[in-house]
């Protein structure tokens, strides 16, 4: 697992998850449908990402079919590193 | 476009001499006779012959799925039932459910009931300070609840005295404390005959709590007779019948799961499909495909999330079954009722109504021209009215005031849960007041403004300023806090929360973010703020108030108004 998807699921798990919820969750659970994660809850994550990772994720691609794993959260940020790298 | 269907009655054809009896009616139920939801939902429909017809069918996020017939809910209820009752619990107790949507949930509900205990569900993303603010008010005396969420129960349980079970439904090979018992459904000896207990019409039913402005949430009180007014607004409204597979989007921990996710559609025999899981466009509308559903009961900030996804992933599917589409929780933009049409064919009837009214009170009916915006027109048996503020009189059509409604109807709520002083303040000048602003038209549809107070209603929910800010105030950090709804292109609204520091702290973006998570994890998300702005001082009065409105006109461009009794900062 690369650093990126291990720091998102290192954070989902902090937070996200009850001390004593036994659930495991890895690289491609459902977050969102799985119910992990809701919609309201995805505006924090998103802060976070954001924060960590120094990018600014437009509101129209942070939808819950981006958020729905740690493997396709880690797909849009390196698309929105990718996009901001310069030519 | 006028979405008429000619095989329902029409509005004035439904008001004709109208009398809520002609439900008792058609329930076969005698004044006078007890009257126990559980049993109208499941023993009624199954001596009517349909005890073979499919209740539930439920599927999770993996796409697993279990299906249960009228008959499975009947015995299964009676099996819970019993199994409270020989925990001791009694009638009158507070039982709550608290759980995601899981079959347990739903036949729980029902099992409650016919041993005559006082449901009372809470939304399963509660964290602990929402959790216990309700149990302690309800002083209830058992949770039944899934092993995910038995952390959360037990860090509060040594502040819940009269919390003297914890019942796990997926227990498991998991290890329980002293005054936790596992309750595996499938292994529990089925119980097929249990004496539901012989509740009357006004024997207290289900517990749901609601935010208010001020203060704790408030527990509104419902009784067995509710059944009456959820029977016929899930028949007429939501035009119901025998032959339909129905979807209600909302989860029990709300009136609305509760209402017309279980007692509604079940009191009428109709089979309903459950989804637990969270959204997911693709997969919602490969669930109506799948099921062929028929009647879809959403909600606008669902409606608006599909919209963002586009019409083309709608063609993909094959959703040819749907034959009506209401919505509930906040106003339906036009947008949507359009939008509906377009790709769906038909469009999403907005409905209006509360957790203290217990129904659907006012409505877009099918069988009546929709007017895209509007909220609709009273259900017959509601006598409501837009009122003047000051004076609680009627107004005329086009006047901005109150909705009010006048008291009388089956499912109003019969009390908040001790708080008779919250309960007599929602009443003025004989009139239920709902605390929304509203006008009515001369043809006598209603629409809404806003709010008449300062709870924040954000994706259909009402959120109480109040608990929010007592959050914000636990973090070390926090020296004064203001909570406001902020506009939201999805959720209508959302949370603001203003925040002023204590010396020594200093905004920044891993503060903000922090704050975030306390709130989320105290209360729920839906109360986490989704902004939070670091001013040097909050708008108060000379007494020292905080004034939201000042920062709530803020964030919707309103004008402030008369600002000349604040403080001078």
């Amino acid at each position: 697992m690369d650093d990126l998807k291990r720091v998102i699921l290192d954070y989902v798990k902090r937070e996200y998850l009850e001390d004593g919820d036994d659930r495991i969750v890895a690289e491609d659970t459902p977050l969102i449908t799985g119910g992990i994660v809701d919609s309201f809850s995805m505006v924090s994550l998103k802060r976070f990402l954001e924060k960590k990772c120094a990018i600014q994720i437009p509101d129209d691609q942070a939808t819950p079919a981006a958020f729905d794993t740690v493997n396709e959260i880690a797909a849009l940020v390196e698309r929105i590193r990718g996009r901001r790298a310069p030519a | 476009m006028a979405d008429v269907c000619a095989t329902v009655p029409t509005y004035e054809e439904r008001l004709s001499g109208f009398d809520w009896s002609l439900a008792e009616r058609e329930l076969g139920h005698r004044p006078g006779e007890p009257m126990n939801i559980g049993w109208y939902c499941t023993d009624r429909i199954c001596a009517s012959g349909h005890g073979s017809r499919a209740a539930l069918i439920w599927e999770d996020s993996h796409g697993a799925g279990r299906s249960y017939t009228f008959d499975d809910l009947r015995v299964l209820s009676n099996t819970i039932a019993r199994y409270l009752a020989r925990l001791g619990l009694e009638p009158g107790d507070r039982i709550c459910l608290f759980m995601d949507r899981v079959p347990e949930l739903y036949i729980g509900f029902l099992g409650i009931l016919k041993m005559g205990g006082i449901a009372q569900p809470l939304f399963s993303a509660f964290g602990e300070d929402s959790l216990w603010t309700r149990l302690d008010d309800a002083g209830t005396a058992a949770i039944i609840t899934q092993r995910k969420h038995l952390p959360k129960v037990r860090r509060i349980r040594d502040r819940l005295p009269g919390l003297s079970r914890v019942v796990v439904v997926d227990a498991g090979a998991s290890a329980l404390q002293p005054g936790e018992m596992a309750l595996a459904l499938d292994d529990e000896p089925r119980v097929d005959r249990f004496e539901a207990h012989p509740t009357g019409s006004e024997t207290p039913s289900v517990l749901h709590y609601t935010s208010g402005t001020t203060g704790r949430p408030k527990g509104a009180q419902h009784v067995h007779g509710s059944l009456v007014a959820q029977y016929l607004t899930a028949k007429w409204v939501l035009d119901l019948r025998p032959d339909d597979i129905y979807w209600c989007n909302a989860d029990p921990g709300w009136v609305t799961g509760t209402s017309y996710g279980i007692i509604g559609p079940w009191a009428n025999g109709v089979t309903q499909v459950v989804l637990d899981a969270g959204f997911n466009a693709a997969q919602w509308y490969g669930f109506l495909q799948r099921h062929r559903v028929t009647v879809w009961y959403s909600a606008p900030t669902a409606i608006r999330l599909l919209m963002r996804e586009g019409a083309d992933l709608v063609r993909r599917f094959d959703l040819g079954a749907l034959r009506h589409l209401a919505s509930v929780g906040e106003p339906l933009n036009p947008e949507a009722v359009i939008w509906s049409r377009e790709v769906f064919g038909r469009p999403f009837h907005d409905t209006f109504w509360q957790t203290e009214t217990g129904c659907i009170v006012i409505t877009n009916f099918p069988g009546m021209p929709i007017k895209a915006g509007s909220m609709g027109r009273p259900f017959p048996g509601i006598t409501a009215a837009v009122v003047d503020p000051r004076t609680a009189e009627p107004l005329p059509p086009g006047r901005v005031g109150l909705i009010a409604l006048r008291p009388g109807w089956p499912s109003m709520m019969r009390a908040y849960w001790r708080n008779p002083d919250g309960y007599a303040a929602k009443f003025r000048n004989g009139w239920y007041l709902c605390g929304d602003r509203a006008s009515v038209d001369a043809d006598g549809y209603f629409w809404f403004v806003g709010r008449d107070d300062d709870v924040i209603n954000t994706g259909g929910h009402l959120v109480g300023p109040f608990e929010i800010e007592s959050a914000l105030l636990e973090h070390r950090a926090v020296a004064e806090s203001a909570a406001v709804a902020k506009p939201d292109p999805v959720n209508m609204e959302v949370v603001k929360a203003f925040v002023t520091l204590k010396p020594g702290f200093e905004p920044s973006d891993d503060l903000e973010l922090e704050i975030m998570n306390v709130v989320r994890r105290k209360l729920s998300p839906l109360a986490m703020p989704q902004a939070i702005e670091f001013v040097q001082a909050l708008p108060k009065t000379r007494s020292g108030k905080i004034v939201r409105r000042v920062l709530r006109a803020k964030e919707w461009g309103e004008p402030i108004g008369d600002i000349s009794t604040l403080m001078d900062e």
